[in-house]
């Protein structure tokens, strides 16, 4: 796969792909979307990457070890859910706040509901990369 | 096992070999604390609840009957750990052994102080499991595991049947407290249970005291290192058996089932275990045979109900437990000293090991009968027992009489023979006398057993009338122990017996080899018991060959096949099926995309093209995906199409390295199959249709809709399910995928390390 | 409409059982993608389907207006979909490496653990 044509391409596309799988989780709760989806999205971003250019270079894009990413996106599922403990309410309780909000409007909110969504889109991400790479490189 | 321990250079294994010896005997001395009140009549009983919405309680009795045991348990016990801190010194494996030896003696007294029936079998296992340990200490050796298994085999089957009868019983009486049950009664031995609850409780006392035809495992169980022989397989825990039988004597006895069984049973296990004891050249094996002797005549006795009866049971539990524990002790020590222990062989040793030869002596002529030991006491009153049976007292006495004149015989082959007689050829290692710890057991042992003949007092008011309390509720019938009581039938029979056996021992040279020639002959139970296993082995292998063909076509056709058969066939029976579907309704759209499906379905299953195949799945994961999208499912939808582009794109790097689905000149033509699998088909459909049919409940589905905005904020309500309402779920569910993701890798890497070693390997040759 | 559906269900899950039981693994897990796919539209269809609306909360409203898609079986599908991809995946690595260490992937040849006994047939169908 030496086409210079893909490779330039897929180096756009990869970042687009990431760029709108994020876009994709934040809007998850209001239209469809959410941690789910956009954790595929971004891992076939990278997945496109890896086939084009190459694992190695992927794995070097990435950063991050993707079974890492996942194990922290699992730890921060979690964290969202005890959270609530803090609040004195049952696990998994979402925990709500508003920032800014007017009689009109209800400002920015923030919630251990997105957190989790968060950290689900980090556990399915580096759990398909995770495969994906392993397959690329062994077979 | 004593070349083992005679290699070792230490002469004691130091404190942790001493600690559970200073251990028991702090209990005896407790227990020693505890005999005078018991004496009195009292009892001491403490309880702790356990489990009790089972009637499960960890309570604990003392009475005349388990105080008995518990000090010949604590007592034998110091005495026996004193002397493998010498026996074993130095071997590798020591510290296991004073472990298991320590956990043994402390389940037994859980055993007999027991008063619980859950309680008593929980003890009683954990003894077979101790026992099963310490007989397979060797287990370098086959024959070690073989005697190791057997046991557990053996008295863990009884077990098996004593719990079911403890159940039973536990519901028969109302409680699972044994001073609840036994007070109870004559009422038990009315129930029409009483006889299913005595046999299978007598499966396990047999089984554990080894009676009779289950007795071949405890001559085996010999493998046993020399300590262990004496402390488990003579003096405690084979008469666990024995102690259940005496502490349900009170609730069980005077019935026909109960002293038949047990006379029975104990009388010809005697005879039968005294002749082969002759038969024996292994010293140890001839002591082995002659502890089932002893444990049949307890039986036999347990049978009965006479005063006479029970106060020879309580004697000759206790004389039996010195002397047998004495000789074994003993045989150790030649063991130890000559690297030998065949009776042919050994001979002289009075001079090189003095004391072992005094406390030898005084042991066997105990066991022989002769007066002044307590030895004679308790012969005099077993014969005085059996002439007080019910019926057939001749038969009983004459049984007793043969036990006890080969008894005579073997205490002569064991004890008189190799110190006194010539030695039968050169003898491995030069005799010497043993050390001290070694010869403080059978010398104090065998001491008692003296001194209790010429002071009987010491042991009537302390041990014996409390036991027979136990046994019948009060002392009045209790026998005096005396060494003379006038010109009796018993007396009559004692010299009766000392003549016969004095012939049998003169003559056991010859005896011994036509008993040989007649074992040889006769079909035996310990081969018995290997063809046994065998058959049960090839009954296993052949179920297994039958169930297990270790072809996964076959399990997964089997799985289906019950589907199928267990769907359809319950369909059937209850007469419901599902109305012709309406198809009226279907706009042109869905039947495409169906029609897309199905034929994506039918083209996957017959290609022979494994690009065919790829391309067909993705047909028919687009064709869903867009149903989806069809009926309202946006999130789904994006989701399926993500996913079918992930299963593509891995599926075609797999593809890459496998290879084609059928061989050149194979076409995968399966008719079998395809039955199945539409029958399969059809019941799926038959029931999503029944389904269909009935009312959707949309309680929750009303609630998500109208909770998912006020109360979550959120107004993608498939998204507010996932992460709020069941964000616990979805939780699960992504560490599923998480840990399949990690399992993979795993798989992969493994293969990857896998063949670099490999290669590595190849490079350097 | 839905029992057009459970019909294509049925085609789905007899070509799935055909797939699984064959000889060669690759077909079986052809046959458990296929099978996920028809649990999928069985838990998809039994909760009913309504045709072109979506399960939102339009703004400024606090339920849906009129009837929408129901969300349950939607929200379970869709895990159900990622996990079914997790373990295809897992499947798909397996078999894969059960080919390079036995050299086949014919799953009647794979006889590691439960090995041929003797005096039993080669093949069994």
């Amino acid at each position: 796969m030496n086409s210079i044509i893909l490779r330039a391409g897929t180096r756009a596309l990869s970042g687009l792909l990431l760029l709108f799988s994020v876009y994709m989780l934040l809007r998850g709760h209001n239209e469809p979307g959410g941690g789910f989806i956009g954790g595929l999205i971004g891992a076939t971003g990278f997945v496109l990457y890896a086939i084009a250019i190459g694992p190695a270079e992927a794995r070097t894009a990435l950063r991050a070890q993707p079974q890492n990413i996942a194990a922290v996106g699992l730890g921060i599922a979690l964290l969202s859910g005890l959270a609530a403990a803090l609040f004195g309410d049952a696990f998994f309780t979402g925990q709500w706040l508003f920032l800014g909000a007017t009689e009109t409007d209800k400002g920015l909110p923030l919630s251990t509901v997105l957190v989790f969504d968060i950290g689900v889109y980090l556990v399915v991400f580096g759990s398909v990369l995770t495969l994906a790479f392993a397959m690329e490189e062994e077979i | 096992m004593g070349a083992a321990a005679s290699t070792g250079g230490k002469a004691s294994a130091g404190w942790i070999g001493l600690a559970p010896a200073a251990l028991s005997a702090a209990l005896f001395v407790w227990f020693a604390s505890l005999a005078p009140s018991i004496a009195d009549g009292e009892t001491l009983r403490v309880a702790w609840s356990w489990a009790p919405s089972l009637g499960v309680s960890l309570s604990f009795l003392v009475d005349g009957l388990s105080l008995t045991f518990a000090l010949l348990i604590s007592g034998i016990g110091a005495l026996v750990f004193l002397y493998s801190n010498t026996y074993l010194a130095g071997h590798p494996q020591f510290g296991r052994f004073a472990l298991f030896l320590t956990a043994f003696m402390l389940a037994m007294l859980g055993l007999v102080l027991a008063d619980n029936l859950i309680a008593l079998f929980v003890f009683w296992e954990l003894t077979t499991v101790t026992s099963y340990l310490l007989i397979g200490f060797g287990h370098e050796t086959a024959k070690g595991r073989r005697s190791a298994l057997q046991a557990l085999f053996v008295t863990g089957a009884g077990a098996l049947a004593l719990l079911a009868g403890f159940i039973l019983l536990g519901f028969t009486a109302g409680s699972f407290e044994l001073s609840e049950i036994l007070a109870q009664g004559d009422a038990l031995k009315d129930h029409a249970l009483y006889l299913p609850i005595l046999i299978l409780i007598l499966a396990g006392a047999f089984t554990k005291s080894a009676q009779f035809p289950f007795h071949f495992w405890l001559p085996n169980a010999m493998a046993a290192p020399t300590p262990v022989s004496a402390f488990l397989h003579s003096a405690t825990m084979v008469k666990a058996g024995v102690y259940l039988m005496a502490r349900l004597h009170p609730g069980f006895s005077g019935t026909d089932a109960w002293l038949w069984t047990l006379t029975v049973a104990g009388a010809f296990t005697a005879v039968f275990a005294s002749l082969m004891a002759l038969r024996q050249t292994d010293l140890k094996q001839a002591l082995a045979y002659t502890t089932l002797m002893a444990l049949g005549t307890l039986t036999l006795l347990l049978g009965q109900d006479s005063g006479y009866a029970m106060t020879a049971f309580a004697t000759f539990l206790i004389v039996h437990s010195l002397y047998k524990a004495s000789l074994f002790l003993m045989v150790g020590c030649i063991d130890h000293a000559t690297g030998t222990r065949e009776a042919g062989l050994l001979g002289g040793l009075a001079r090189a090991m003095p004391v072992t030869c005094f406390a030898a002596a005084l042991a066997a002529l105990s066991m022989a009968g002769f007066p002044p030991f307590l030895g004679f006491i308790g012969k005099e009153l077993k014969y005085a027992g059996a002439l007080a049976v019910g019926s057939e007292p001749i038969l009983v006495a004459g049984a007793m009489l043969a036990a006890n004149a080969l008894m005579f015989a073997v205490a002569g082959v064991v004890a008189f023979k190799p110190f006194w007689r010539p030695a039968g050829g050169p003898l491995p290692h030069a005799p010497h006398e043993a050390p001290w710890p070694m010869l403080a057991g059978p010398v104090l042992l065998a001491v008692l057993g003296a001194v209790f003949g010429l002071y009987p007092d010491l042991l009537q008011r302390t041990l014996v009338d409390p036991t027979v309390a136990s046994l019948l509720g009060t002392t009045e019938d209790a026998k005096t122990l005396q060494l003379w009581a006038g010109v009796n039938l018993p007396l009559i029979l004692s010299v009766a017996t000392v003549a016969l056996g004095l012939a049998l021992y003169l003559a056991h040279g010859p005896i011994r080899a036509a008993l040989a020639r007649a074992v040889e002959a006769a079909p035996g139970f310990d081969a018995g018991w290997d063809r046994f296993l065998d058959g049960l082995k090839a009954f296993a292998a052949w179920q297994t060959r039958l169930i297990q063909t270790g072809v996964l076509r076959t399990y997964i056709f089997a799985t289906f096949a019950t589907v199928l058969v267990g769907l359809a066939g319950t369909m059937a029976a209850k007469g419901v099926w599902p109305a012709a579907p309406d198809l009226s309704l279907a706009n042109w759209r869905t039947v495409a995309l169906v029609a897309l499906i199905v034929a994506g379905a039918l083209l996957t299953a017959v290609t022979t093209s494994r690009i065919a195949a790829m391309a067909s799945l993705g047909v028919v994961g687009i064709g869903v995906a867009m149903i989806f999208i069809t009926f309202g499912a946006p999130d789904v939808a994006i989701t399926q199409l993500l996913v079918e582009t992930l299963v593509v794109v891995l599926a075609a790097v797999a593809l890459l390295r496998l290879p084609v689905l059928d061989k050149p000149g194979e076409r995968d033509r399966r008719p079998r199959d395809a039955v199945l699998a539409l029958g399969v088909g059809a019941v799926v459909t038959a029931i999503l249709l029944l389904v269909l049919e009935t009312p959707l409940d949309r309680r929750l589905t009303d609630f998500f809709e109208t909770a998912s905005w006020p109360e979550a904020y959120g107004r993608n309500i498939v998204n507010v399910i996932l992460v709020d309402f069941r964000a616990l779920d979805t939780f699960g569910e992504v560490a599923v995928v998480m840990i399949a993701g990690l399992a993979a890798y795993a798989l992969l890497r493994t293969t990857a390390e896998r063949r670099e070693t490999t290669a590595e390997k190849g490079e350097g040759k | 409409m839905e029992a057009l559906l459970a019909l294509a269900i049925g085609v789905l899950v007899a070509a799935a059982v055909y797939l699984m039981l064959a000889r060669n693994l690759l077909r079986f897990i052809f046959g458990l993608v296929l099978i996920s796919n028809a649990a999928n539209l069985t838990i998809f269809t039994a909760g009913r389907l309504v045709e072109g609306a979506p399960p939102l909360v339009p703004v400024g409203l606090d339920a849906p207006a009129g009837t929408v898609a129901n969300a349950l079986p939607q929200a379970l599908v869709l895990t159900a979909i990622v996990i079914g991809f997790g373990l295809f995946a897992f499947a798909l690595t397996l078999m894969f490496r059960a080919y390079t260490t036995l050299g086949t992937l014919n799953g009647d040849e794979m006889r590691v653990a439960e090995p041929r006994e003797p005096g039993e047939g080669s093949a069994m169908r």
